[in-house]
């Protein structure tokens, strides 16, 4: 166990250190960051003073491991357009990001796995065809068109629900704020994290239907059946538990997608969190905070890799046990 | 070790339709599997058509549009946001209304879903050509050339495409930096689109290659001495091209969304060159003024489109997969 | 009564041009503490009769007529939810694969106790208890420990056992077994087969055996049925049917059957199924291309030589050099093969026979030892040129019949691909006559080269890969396994197709095979091999008669007796 934690633990620090490599190379080649950060009016003795100051003469690999040791203390520099530091940024607007993602990816966990279940166990029923049918709308209206109609339907129209913001929140602790304790918070969230986790949701579900007829035609399921077990026990201990392996690894992928995808649905319903904010900086080309997404996202990801690496240790014997 | 086949009665029915003499091609292809499948499942037949039609307009958007909305002499800021032929105030002219600049929305939808077309295919050849030369080459040579491709195939497939797209153009805009973004962006989109899709081809392939690598017929070719590149394009490419097909079509459904949604978060096409996503973008800031008809006809052609793609491809999938037959 | 009667049984597959009759109008019973063998080659129904039977018939499969009885109760036309508790309760189950009849992320036990507690009205500890027992009646060592691991610590052996051992979960009176042994080595398939019998006489419980496998009918059945395309064609007494069968069906099967005891010089042609391959057009192999210039540099003595070959695979990488692990396939092997001759190679799977000629066509590189082709070193080849000029003079036949043909190329094609990348002839034209020829002489008829590989059986297919060989005119040929995926009738037919060939054209062979009944047909001279070792090489009949390692005979004590089978129509040599 402690081997294989330590090996995946390497590969994880590896991609990590490669996402690092590029996020530099963004940092430091793309633009010139001296340019961004002075005026026209500035000399340039000013400008070579500015760089010397910066380190950004010192060799290529110097500089790279004092990127990375500043990242790692979560210094990613300062955005070109605010004039202020990336992590105060980042700081101010992960609560609000994160409560958004975790609430569409608890909706489409919740709805998205017994939706999967019901359609492979029962490949032929109306139902499961109706579940398939609404699965492919879902996955075929684009994110944000899907954000537009809500809004055009429950805000414009009915004027039921807020289309922007995230209403009032309760700040909790020195930096945290949340928008879970209020009742227009709660009003603000049901939209975008419908509109958020419906992707995710129709995904979920259609790959759980697909391993699970996969499953349904193995040996052991045919021995399972052959030897009178009720179909309680052939569906649920036998075939749901050979499926969760393939399950939870594209489950934990869609639920680092969600943060990503947070970028369209924070831009439709103008949600105040990282997404947009990035997205703000590739229209202005502010490169210190895309490199500093980029990394924040690859860590999520790579954290996220490195749990479902260990829940498999624990669903799969033959990862477990060794052979006699 | 010996073997005999668990499903003999599939093997003998088959035994049985091969004794049916060899018709021509085209007969042949009617009387296929596929096709069958293909005409018992009648909404894959109403999707072929309605996707052949919707490429149809698309294509010949010069000849079908009721007008040109890029030809500035004949639009006029005074026919700006015509509602549609069914509500009040409108204009026969104009069945879907017009935008916010006086142009037509119909030959507007037409025009963009040609753009949209255009950018999905280019992205889709271009990612299938690179993913399958890196997979080919990946599953059949292995070792480390293998490890490297894959690395890299699992690092990036971390990331989702369209933050991979969001990057790359955030990138290209930094190094063009703005100058000819017009004439760029369709380019910038393109490669961005293949370069963030290329990976599942390359991992499919990879896979199909490894399986096809040890079959016999690889073996035997290479018992007779035929080299490696031959080997893989003569006989492993045409063999792994099942699941290609299946993703090419899926993945043309997702890069016309995931350009729809760049042009729609205003870092793909611009408004003077509008795909779908661009129009949409420009309806939004409408929405809430009651011209909701400028953002909502485009985006129901974007999802009937890509609906129509998706419907087609989730059959071939499932037509290919001789396991769910 | 009997505890099994099948009456007038058909089973239907509604297809989408016809309806497919499975198996048509079929009787046979069983009786407790009894074996019921059903043979019969693929296609002819034997598995459906087991479905049909304990109620598991792939869709769309369906019982047409007939009436299935378990101790005089009609069962074929129960609800599902009575069907299902007969299942496990009153008829077990055995399948053909170990590997994959276990559901792999639950331990033997909780399998077992499930089945168990589905059945008995047995608390959780008694049903333990009973799990425990079973798996010492199947004859698994330290039952107490092994029953809390999951399947992939078992071998291919001891998990058939698991398997059986869930069979009999609740005393079942009636077990079928679907091809139990097939997917097992020889040593062990006969441990399982004496399992089975010796549990069918102790529990006095009736078993229905399907196999393909008439050593496996002849070792431990009572009655058999025959089955041919759904039909039974013959039924009755073991001895009786094997000893002096009735059916002409019957006849050529059991006379098909390479026997270890008598050596034939021809197998009987039995036209029974397939058309047999008789050339259409008879080549003069002095004057046509194939025989023609012949012009391999002459070689006096041995045609290969292979000494202290070595080969291992590596099964972990690691930076490390210490922590990486081997496997050792192939361990210092030595021996020679003559021109002209036949070689055979013999072994259980995993000894390193099918490694060895890998080895020898260049598709792996040796890690020591040395292959001498005539007077060149095959392993210190370099140049393209002299590896092409090698490549050409050895061509390999190979195991499996569906994927050995590129499925997306006309069978035309796949025969010109050689004879084209070697330049072996002048034209278009000339390679088009050249593949003509050589389908007619394979047996298969020119107008087969515009058809593609699916349009194909197994055993025709087998034939276009040895006209794929023959298109290189090489003077070496290895085969590896070439009719193990084959019916014994095709079998039959192709292995008098290799013989001929060899004499027309002097070829020297390897001929591999884990059936020392066939290697005794074809070989001059025979190596066995264990565990990547050569155990023992000698004369064919000396092998058999007088065997010197004990490996060797306990390879032969393993074999089923063929003593039953009738030896009518067979001319030995």
């Amino acid at each position: 166990m402690i081997g294989f934690a330590t090996r995946r633990l390497i590969q994880a620090l590896i991609v990590m250190l490669v996402v690092a490599l590029l996020a530099f190379t963004m940092f430091r080649f793309v633009g010139d960051p001296i340019n961004q950060m002075v005026g026209i009016e500035t000399s340039i003795e000013e400008r070579e003073a500015l760089r010397e100051r910066l380190g950004l003469n010192d060799p290529i690999p110097v500089q790279f491991l004092r990127f990375v040791t500043k990242a790692a203390q979560f210094d990613f520099g300062t955005s070109y357009q605010f004039r202020q530091p990336v992590s105060e940024l980042f700081a101010k607007r992960i609560p609000a990001t994160l409560e958004l993602s975790l609430t569409s990816a608890l909706f489409a966990l919740v709805v998205g796995i017994p939706m999967g279940i019901y359609a492979g166990l029962n490949r032929e029923s109306p139902i499961s065809k109706l579940f398939l049918s609404v699965s492919l709308v879902g996955i075929s209206l684009p994110t944000f068109f899907i954000g537009i109609l809500l809004i055009f339907l429950f805000s414009v129209t009915l004027q039921w629900l807020p289309s922007f913001g995230r209403g009032d929140t309760v700040q909790i602790g020195s930096w945290w704020t949340t928008g879970f304790l209020t009742a227009s918070g709660l009003k603000a969230l049901i939209l975008p994290s419908i509109t958020l986790g419906l992707y995710q949701m129709t995904l979920i579900m259609r790959l759980i239907r697909a391993e699970m007829l996969e499953v349904i035609r193995t040996d052991y399921i045919k021995f399972a059946r052959a030897r009178g077990l009720p179909d309680r026990l052939v569906h649920f201990r036998h075939a749901l538990k050979n499926t969760l392996v393939p399950v939870i690894t594209i489950t934990g992928l869609q639920l680092g997608a969600i943060i990503a995808f947070a970028t369209i649905t924070e831009t439709v319903f103008n949600w105040p969190g990282m997404g947009l904010l990035f997205l703000q900086a590739v229209q202005n080309v502010d490169i210190p905070i895309m490199s500093a997404y980029l990394l924040l996202t690859a860590f999520l990801f790579v954290a996220i890799n490195f749990i479902v690496d260990i829940l498999y240790f624990y669903i799969d014997p033959r990862l477990r046990v060794g052979r006699p | 070790m010996p073997y005999v086949s668990n499903e003999e009665v599939t093997a003998a029915v088959q035994d049985r339709s091969s004794e049916q003499p060899a018709a021509g091609r085209v007969a042949r292809i009617l009387d296929s599997d596929l096709f069958h499948s293909f005409l018992r499942s009648k909404i894959t037949v109403v999707a072929a058509v309605a996707t052949l039609i919707l490429f149809l307009l698309s294509f010949l958007a010069p000849w079908v549009a009721p007008h040109n909305p890029f030809d500035l002499a004949t639009i006029s800021i005074l026919d700006a946001r015509v509602p549609p032929i069914w509500q009040e105030y409108s204009d026969p002219r104009f069945i879907l209304g017009t935008d916010d600049q006086g142009r037509d929305l119909l030959s507007g939808i037409f025009y963009g879903m040609r753009i949209s077309l255009i950018i999905g295919f280019c992205s889709v050849i271009a990612a299938a050509v690179l993913g399958i030369s890196l997979g080919l080459v990946a599953g059949y040579m292995g070792g480390r050339v293998d490890s490297f491709i894959m690395r890299v195939a699992d690092v990036q497939l971390t990331f989702p495409a369209i933050l991979i797209a969001l990057l790359i153009d955030g990138i290209a805009a930094g190094i063009f930096g703005g100058v000819d973004r017009e004439f760029f962006a369709f380019y910038i989109l393109i490669v961005s689109l293949a370069l963030s899709f290329w990976v599942q081809y390359a991992r499919t392939v990879r896979g199909s290659t490894m399986v096809e690598k040890n079959k016999e017929y690889v073996q035997a070719a290479r018992v007779i001495g035929i080299p490696s590149v031959i080997i893989m394009v003569r006989h492993i490419l045409p063999n792994v091209m099942g699941p290609v097909m299946v993703i090419a079509t899926i993945n043309l459904a997702l890069a016309i969304v995931t350009e729809a949604t760049l042009s729609f978060l205003g870092v793909g096409m611009p408004p003077t060159q509008p795909s779908l996503g661009t129009l949409i973008a420009i309806g939004n800031d409408f929405l809430y003024s009651g011209e909701w008809w400028i953002a909502i006809f485009p985006g129901l052609a974007l999802a009937l489109l890509v609906l129509n793609v998706n419907l087609l491809g989730d059959w071939l999938r499932d037509a290919l997969n001789p396991k769910l037959r | 009564m009997n505890v099994l009667d099948i009456k007038d049984l058909t089973v239907e597959f509604p297809g989408r041009k016809s309806v497919f009759v499975a198996v048509d109008d079929v009787d046979m019973s069983v009786d407790a503490g009894k074996i019921l063998g059903v043979v019969g080659e693929s296609g002819a129904g034997k598995s459906t009769v087991g479905n049909a039977v304990i109620g598991l018939l792939q869709e769309p499969g369906r019982i047409a007529g007939g009436e299935v009885f378990l101790h005089g109760k009609r069962i074929d036309n129960l609800p599902y939810k009575e069907k299902r508790l007969l299942r496990g309760r009153k008829i077990g189950m055995i399948f053909q694969d170990p590997l994959t009849s276990l559901d792999p992320l639950q331990t033997v036990e909780s399998q077992l106790v499930e089945t168990i507690r589905t059945h008995l009205p047995l608390s959780a500890k008694d049903a333990q208890k009973r799990a425990v027992e079973l798996i010492d009646a199947v004859g698994i060592p330290n039952p107490g420990e092994r029953i809390k691991q999951y399947p992939h610590q078992f071998s291919g052996g001891m998990r058939q056992r698991v398997v059986i051992a869930l069979a009999l979960c609740a005393e079942p009176e009636l077990v079928i077994a679907d091809e139990p042994t097939t997917a097992l080595d020889v040593s062990i398939q006969a441990q399982i087969l004496e399992l089975m019998k010796k549990l069918c006489e102790e529990r006095n419980v009736a078993m229905l055996v399907i196999t393909h496998d008439m050593g496996v009918i002849a070792d431990i059945t009572d009655h058999v049925a025959v089955m041919y395309h759904g039909d039974l064609v013959e039924y009755g007494e073991t001895t009786q049917v094997l000893g002096a069968p009735q059916h002409p069906y019957t006849q050529s099967l059991i006379s098909a059957v390479p026997r270890p005891d008598v050596k034939v010089e021809r197998f009987p042609v039995v036209n029974y199924i397939e058309k047999a391959g008789t050339p259409q057009k008879h080549i003069d192999i002095s004057t046509h291309w194939l025989g023609k210039s012949r012009d391999y540099e002459k070689i006096s003595g041995p045609l290969v030589q292979i000494r202290d070959l070595d080969m291992r695979f590596e099964v972990r990488g690691s930076v490390f050099p210490s922590r990486r692990k081997y496997f050792q396939a192939v361990k210092k092997v030595s021996f020679d093969i003559q021109q002209g001759e036949t070689f055979g190679l013999v072994g259980e799977s995993g000894s390193g026979k099918s490694t060895i000629a890998r080895l020898i066509t260049g598709l792996y590189d040796p890690t020591g030892g040395s292959i001498l082709f005539g007077k060149t070193e095959l392993t210190s080849l370099k140049n393209r040129k002299d590896v092409l000029a090698m490549r050409r003079q050895m061509q390999m036949i190979f195991q499996d019949p569906y994927s050995s043909l590129n499925a997306r190329m006309r069978v035309r094609d796949i025969i010109a691909e050689p004879i084209k990348f070697h330049k072996l002839a002048s034209g278009n034209a000339e390679v088009r006559q050249i593949v003509d020829d050589l389908l007619d002489h394979v047996g298969l008829g020119a107008q087969a080269g515009q058809k593609f590989p699916h349009e194909f059986s197994g055993g025709q297919r087998q034939r276009i890969s040895i006209a794929r060989a023959l298109a290189t005119r090489p003077r070496f040929l290895i085969c590896d396994e070439p009719t193990s995926a084959l019916d014994v009738s095709i079998q039959a037919q192709i292995l008098n197709l290799l013989k001929d060939l060899q004499e027309e054209l002097g070829l020297t062979m390897l001929f591999i095979s884990h059936d020392l009944a066939v290697i005794r047909q074809m070989c001059n001279r025979i190596g066995v091999m264990r565990n990547g070792e050569l155990c023992e090489v000698s004369d064919c009949d000396d092998l058999f008669e007088r065997p010197q390692h004990p490996y060797t005979r306990e390879l032969l004590d393993l074999m089923p007796s063929m003593e039953l089978l009738s030896r009518a129509n067979l001319e030995t040599s």
